[in-house]
């Protein structure tokens, strides 16, 4: 959409040509030139995010034996899928399906109960409970939440819930709050208060109001939000490591990493471990790569 | 408009109270528990008993503390220099035109996808100096103790840190650029200005905010990387890695000393408010706050 408003060279040459002396119009015409310069740094920086890549996918399909005789660079001689086939017996699906549940468990809730508190605070944020509440999320967003990790694990300690999926939900729904009623607010700010106005005349509560317009009118802004915390959580990696410790609750990074203690040497199964817990992330990537870049900087970027 | 918004607040101001409970549980009595809890002795499993300053004057006393610290800016500092000047000419790079340019950007933004520990994990065996790339490649200069050497691995945590946000912030840069209007650049080109006079005269005033933004949230981010260098060199060799969130991690889960790393965290606690509020100040307001008063 940026290339139909990008000025095209030759409506630039026509405006300075038209009656100005030569040197600013060879200046003019310098500007449209092909950034060449640009153009070599931009496939510089591509070989650096690249190669890593590149090494990973490909190593993971080399059996270890061969691993350490070929060239790195070199695409593996007899691909294997061996390392797939270890990675999946080490039980990833169980630890798969932990990472779905934490995911939807905390990404649910948390953008709903920020989504009524993002209403009330801009709907009646007047009042000084709701600047207080307001406040006090606004200074979550500055504090590093882990920084609390041992309370929070005495915490869950005390409610008896340490070594459950549980554990890893209720933080991270606590952690996603701020973020998500700050980006939520702007958006819901956006919609016309003569809406509002509208659906108030008719009759209609806040609550109605709440669920019937401006629920649907922010959806592009829920999807959005939803994207960032559920990536969020998706990675996490401290909250699992120092609030579970059963092998059958681990969740997908926290896998990683005792997998690649266990298989220190065999660097091909390490890598396919990490090429298959990236896999579901780059199917969404591949389906909806607008709303899931647009769900990464969400809010930071309005 | 404010009368009829002021009818329904009454009303409004239980809808807060499901995301003010999980936060008031998990975020506000946590961020309070970890300054009593400093000033306890705790080994993490038995009895909390009431330790007075005990924490406090050994780990103020320790020289791990100012080590941890430096280290912590260390990473914060050179990761910011990094990542912000190729971030800009990145987003600004991808911001305008040229399908190419659309094609690098799908992968320029392959780094999002991974979590810091499958980074970490991928870096650690494509850095080692016997079976990784550079012994592989050949390359003499590749083949070097990246994760071994003290100076080296905090350069090489900065290089990670850097592959894995770089993208992010490019990002964010990207749709800043895209926002400024093209009339802004139209007119100076018809002034004769050149690309690089553009770029200094009208792209960078006009991404001031994004800047900020940006910034506040590398070095707040920064002082929370945890799970990319615990991964990566579990704060060595030597401490040369131990930043304070993983001295935090270090002390209170591996050494079973509760107290001393509530201290460590509420002193990672009290930087990031420092730091948010003199970004803050530095930018004469927040974005995000303008935007709210806005309301």
């Amino acid at each position: 959409m940026s290339t139909s408003t990008q000025l095209p060279a030759p409506a630039a040459t026509a405006g300075p040509g038209a009656g100005r002396p030569a040197p600013t119009r060879r200046r003019a015409v310098s500007a449209e030139r092909p950034n060449y310069l640009a153009g070599v740094a931009g496939w510089i920086w591509l070989a650096i995010i690249i190669v890593p890549v590149y090494w990973i996918v490909i190593t993971s399909f080399k059996a270890q034996s061969s691993y350490f005789r070929t060239n790195p660079m070199a695409p593996p001689a007899e691909p294997t899928l061996a390392n797939y086939r270890l990675v999946i017996e080490s039980g990833f699906l169980r630890y798969f399906l932990n990472s779905v549940i934490i995911t939807v468990g905390t990404t649910v809730p948390a953008v709903l109960v920020s989504f009524m508190a993002a209403f009330a605070i801009v709907r009646g944020g007047q009042g000084r409970f709701l600047r207080v509440v307001n406040g006090v999320f606004l200074m979550g967003l500055a504090i590093p939440l882990q920084a609390t990790i041992i309370p929070v694990y005495l915490i869950i300690i005390r409610l008896h819930l340490y070594d459950s999926l549980l554990a890893l939900i209720l933080p991270s729904i606590a952690f996603a709050i701020p973020l998500t009623v700050l980006i939520l607010g702007n958006f819901i700010r956006d919609v016309p208060k003569e809406l509002f106005e509208s659906m108030r005349l008719d009759g209609a509560t806040e609550w109605g109001t709440m669920w019937r317009l401006a629920f649907p009118l922010t959806r592009p802004a829920l999807v959005t939000v939803s994207i960032y915390q559920a990536l969020t959580v998706w990675n996490a990696f401290l909250l699992p490591l120092v609030l579970t410790q059963s092998p059958e609750l681990r969740v997908l990074p926290l896998a990683l990493w005792t997998f690649q203690g266990q298989y220190t040497i065999n660097i091909p199964a390490v890598l396919a471990s990490v090429v298959l817990t990236t896999l579901p992330i780059l199917a969404l990537y591949i389906i909806g790569r607008r709303q899931l870049l647009s769900g990464l900087a969400a809010g930071f970027t309005k | 408009m404010t009368s009829a918004v002021g009818g329904g607040q009454r009303s409004l101001g239980w809808l807060v109270l499901p995301a003010l409970l999980f936060f008031a549980a998990f975020g506000i009595l946590p961020l309070l528990a970890v300054v009593a809890l400093s000033f306890t002795s705790w080994d993490g499993l038995g009895e909390i008993m009431p330790a007075g300053l005990d924490s406090w004057t050994s780990v103020l006393a320790d020289p791990g503390l100012p080590h941890a610290l430096w280290v912590t800016f260390l990473i914060m500092a050179l990761s910011w220099l990094v990542q912000t000047p190729v971030s800009i000419l990145i987003g600004t790079f991808l911001a305008r035109g040229h399908r190419y340019r659309a094609f690098l950007a799908v992968l320029y933004f392959l780094p999002l996808l991974l979590s810091s520990a499958a980074i970490a994990i991928a870096y650690k065996a494509l850095l080692d100096p016997n079976f990784g790339l550079g012994a592989g490649l050949g390359v003499p200069w590749l083949v070097q103790n990246w994760l071994g050497e003290p100076v080296l691995a905090l350069g090489t945590v900065v290089f990670v840190v850097s592959w894995q946000f770089i993208p992010f912030h490019s990002l964010v840069y990207q749709s800043a650029v895209r926002q400024i209007p093209v009339s802004l650049y139209e007119a100076a080109r018809i002034d004769g200005a050149g690309r690089v006079r553009q770029f200094f005269a009208i792209t960078l005033p006009q991404l001031k905010y994004t800047l900020i933004t940006s910034s506040t949230l590398m070095v707040v981010g920064s002082l929370t990387f945890f799970d990319l260098i615990f991964v990566l060199t579990a704060g060595g060799p030597a401490d040369a890695t131990r930043a304070l969130a993983v001295d935090m991690y270090l002390r209170g889960f591996r050494g079973n000393l509760m107290g001393p790393a509530s201290v460590i965290a509420t002193i990672l606690v009290l930087v990031g408010l420092a730091l948010a509020l003199a970004l803050r100040r530095l930018g004469g307001k927040d974005p995000t706050a303008s935007q709210l008063e806005g309301a």
